[in-house]
């Protein structure tokens, strides 16, 4: 800017300038106290994934790694892969979602849509609540109820049963979230044709906020993946793929990891890290995926 | 806020349509409109109605245990629960242990969560802090598990001279005194705890983030236009008014860190007798002695034993949660 006004130039020099030298280093001192807050909560994240890939590249980077299961693989012995944990895992997560995805979404369309009043109060604590439920106790309560009241046994569908009350909370969260971001002129708009209610909430609602809906519901299979807690308590440990749903074990990467964890030879100290490292692959790839959505549908809007 | 009640298109049974001259609707659609409510609210419903059931069914399964139970279940240190004909448990050294990693990961994780937050709303450039928030937020990304594999096998080893040197110059004090397992052996309710801490930071961040970025701009430049340095800014403003934010955000946490399992019971090693408060104290936690001995649950009144402790860690988690709600006015939202 080449011409300067005189609002620029202050007429007076301020009166307060200095600021005193205690004040100074107390001010220096928290700004240095708060950047280093940061960079201590980054040394285990970069410690975690730093130890996580350097242990566990050696494994997954051979092919039978992703082509095989442990069958016939002896404790000692080096070699087989995590087929079937994957498997298991993806197995789980997916059986779980469809269970907890229409009934999340309709509760979320519920809590906006038509809560009105003490059911809608009382759903939104319990959600809150469920969302605190520790993943032990979801387990806990489908042993009770599944396999010690109702008489099933441990299977990987109880499992998923278990999944679906730990994924339920963040799925009525993201989809609430998203569907209170659709501006209300479209509702009206819809009414205002004569579209009834459901309707609108069916063809202009959801849509509309379908991108935030799906990369929510991506993060919440990204979550209950890695949860162990229900494996250990309803379902065993298979060293080989089990196509039955509801009987037998099943195993998957969580599970194949803690199993791993008891045997004391270097195979298994390799088999861990190599899991651990599949299991974070995947919850990544669900990560960028639900980044992805995010962007390619939201760009044209 | 969207969605206010909307009457106009609102068919209430209380409140029946009008004979409407203008709006033609069959009732077909009208059928479909009550359908989709019904099924909408059963859904919210079913939700209310899991928790109940949850605290429903640990209790019918508990109670018989509980009614064999030889000792006490709130005051015994025992667990024993191998002879179904002479059940001895009680819960007071898993709540210790429990209790104890847990409130010791709080002290570890508040301040430096609060830190974090403060620095990524009101320190960081605009273009540094979105990027160092998502860092943050994926450590909670990371499976509980890989937590308990890198605290049992990379950390504790790590954790040993700190240990020890506590140990050596503080142990008058209770908290650092000889625990009930060897401190050189890693596993102690010292390293569970950081571990712990680790696993709840990023929840105590966003939810403090969340509060501190609300804070009225109008109170931040009043105490700027009094000459306050950035410090005082955030003292005098940003800190009490996101009071009852970080309170909340601390007891979610405490609710994740009571309720967390696979890493304790991965990181925490096992302890012959019952600790004596000491964060080098080993042992188990409600959850790591439910998933302990999960491949056991085969006859009805040892497993009774163990849903009786899942029941106390519910109840437990469902205070304190409750509590984070209530501190938060009711705006919990992560």
């Amino acid at each position: 800017m080449a011409t300067t006004t005189t609002l620029e130039k202050p007429i007076k020099a301020p009166t307060f300038r200095h600021v005193s030298t205690g004040r100074r280093i107390k001010n220096n001192l928290a700004t240095g106290a708060f950047a280093a807050c940061f960079a201590i909560a980054m040394i285990p994240l970069v410690w975690v994934l730093w130890m996580v890939i350097s242990k566990g590249i050696t494994a997954i980077a051979s092919a039978t790694w992703w082509t095989n299961s442990q069958k016939g693989i002896l404790p000692d012995q080096t070699g087989g892969g995590v087929y079937h944990a994957i498997y298991g895992t993806i197995v789980q997560s997916a059986v779980a979602a469809v269970i907890a995805v229409p009934l999340g979404v309709m509760a979320a369309i519920y809590l906006v849509e038509y809560g009105r009043g003490r059911l809608a109060k009382v759903t939104t604590f319990m959600v809150d609540i469920l969302a605190g439920v520790p993943s032990i106790v979801a387990a806990l309560f489908i042993f009770a109820l599944w396999i010690a009241t109702l008489g099933f046994p441990q299977s990987a569908f109880a499992v998923s049963l278990a999944m679906v009350l730990l994924m339920l909370p963040v799925v009525v969260r993201s989809t609430e979230e998203m569907l209170k971001l659709v501006p209300d002129e479209l509702r009206e708009a819809s009414y205002a044709l004569g579209i009834p209610k459901w309707k609108t909430v069916v063809k202009i609602v959801v849509p509309t906020a379908l991108p935030g809906m799906i990369s929510g519901i991506l993060l919440s299979l990204a979550r209950v993946m890695g949860e162990t807690a229900p494996v250990l308590v309803l379902v065993g440990y298979a060293k080989s793929i089990n196509s039955n749903l509801f009987d037998g074990n099943m195993a998957s990467l969580p599970l194949l990891i803690y199993q791993e964890l008891a045997n004391p030879e270097a195979a298994g100290r390799e088999r861990v890290w190599g899991a651990a490292l599949t299991l974070i692959l995947l919850i990544a790839l669900l990560y960028a995926a639900a980044a992805v959505v995010n962007k390619l549908l939201t760009r044209n809007r | 806020m969207p969605s206010e009640p909307q009457d106009d298109v609102n068919l209430t049974k209380e409140a029946p349509e009008p004979e409407s001259t203008v709006a033609v609707r069959r009732p077909h659609s009208q059928r479909a409109e009550t359908v989709f409510r019904s099924l909408a609210t059963a859904a919210g419903a079913i939700i209310v109605a899991s928790i109940a059931l949850i605290a429903l069914f640990l209790l019918i399964r508990a109670i018989p245990s509980l009614r064999a139970d030889e000792a006490n279940f709130f005051t015994s240190t025992e667990f024993a629960t191998t002879d179904a004909n002479n059940l001895r448990f009680g819960i007071k050294d898993l709540f210790m242990v429990t209790v104890l990693s847990s409130v010791f990961a709080l002290v570890i994780a508040v301040p430096i969560g609060v830190g974090i937050a403060l620095f990524l709303t009101h320190y960081a450039p605009k273009a540094v802090a979105k990027p160092a928030a998502m860092l943050v937020d994926l450590l909670a990304a990371v499976p509980s598990i890989v937590f308990g594999l890198w605290g049992f096998l990379v950390l504790a080893p790590q954790l040993g001279p700190v240990q020890t040197f506590l140990n050596d110059n503080l142990g008058w004090f209770p908290l650092f005194a000889d625990g009930n397992v060897s401190i050189s052996g890693g596993g102690t309710i010292f390293v569970a705890g950081v571990v712990l801490a680790v696993m709840i930071l990023p929840i105590i961040t966003s939810v403090s983030r969340e509060v501190f970025n609300l804070t009225p701009v109008t109170h931040i430049e009043a105490a700027q236009a009094l000459g306050a340095t950035k410090w005082e800014v955030v003292r005098m403003t940003v800190l009490p008014y996101g009071r009852s934010g970080v309170i909340a955000g601390s007891m979610l946490g405490l609710g994740r860190a009571l309720g967390e399992t696979i890493a304790v019971l991965v990181v925490l090693r096992t302890a012959a007798q019952a600790g004596q408060w000491s964060l080098f104290d080993g042992g188990y936690t409600f959850a790591s002695k439910i998933a302990s001995a999960a491949s056991e649950f085969s006859s009805p009144l040892p497993t009774g034993a163990y849903i009786a402790a899942g029941f106390v860690l519910f109840a437990l988690t469902f205070v304190v949660n409750a509590l984070a709600r209530l501190a938060a006015g009711g705006k919990v939202n992560q």
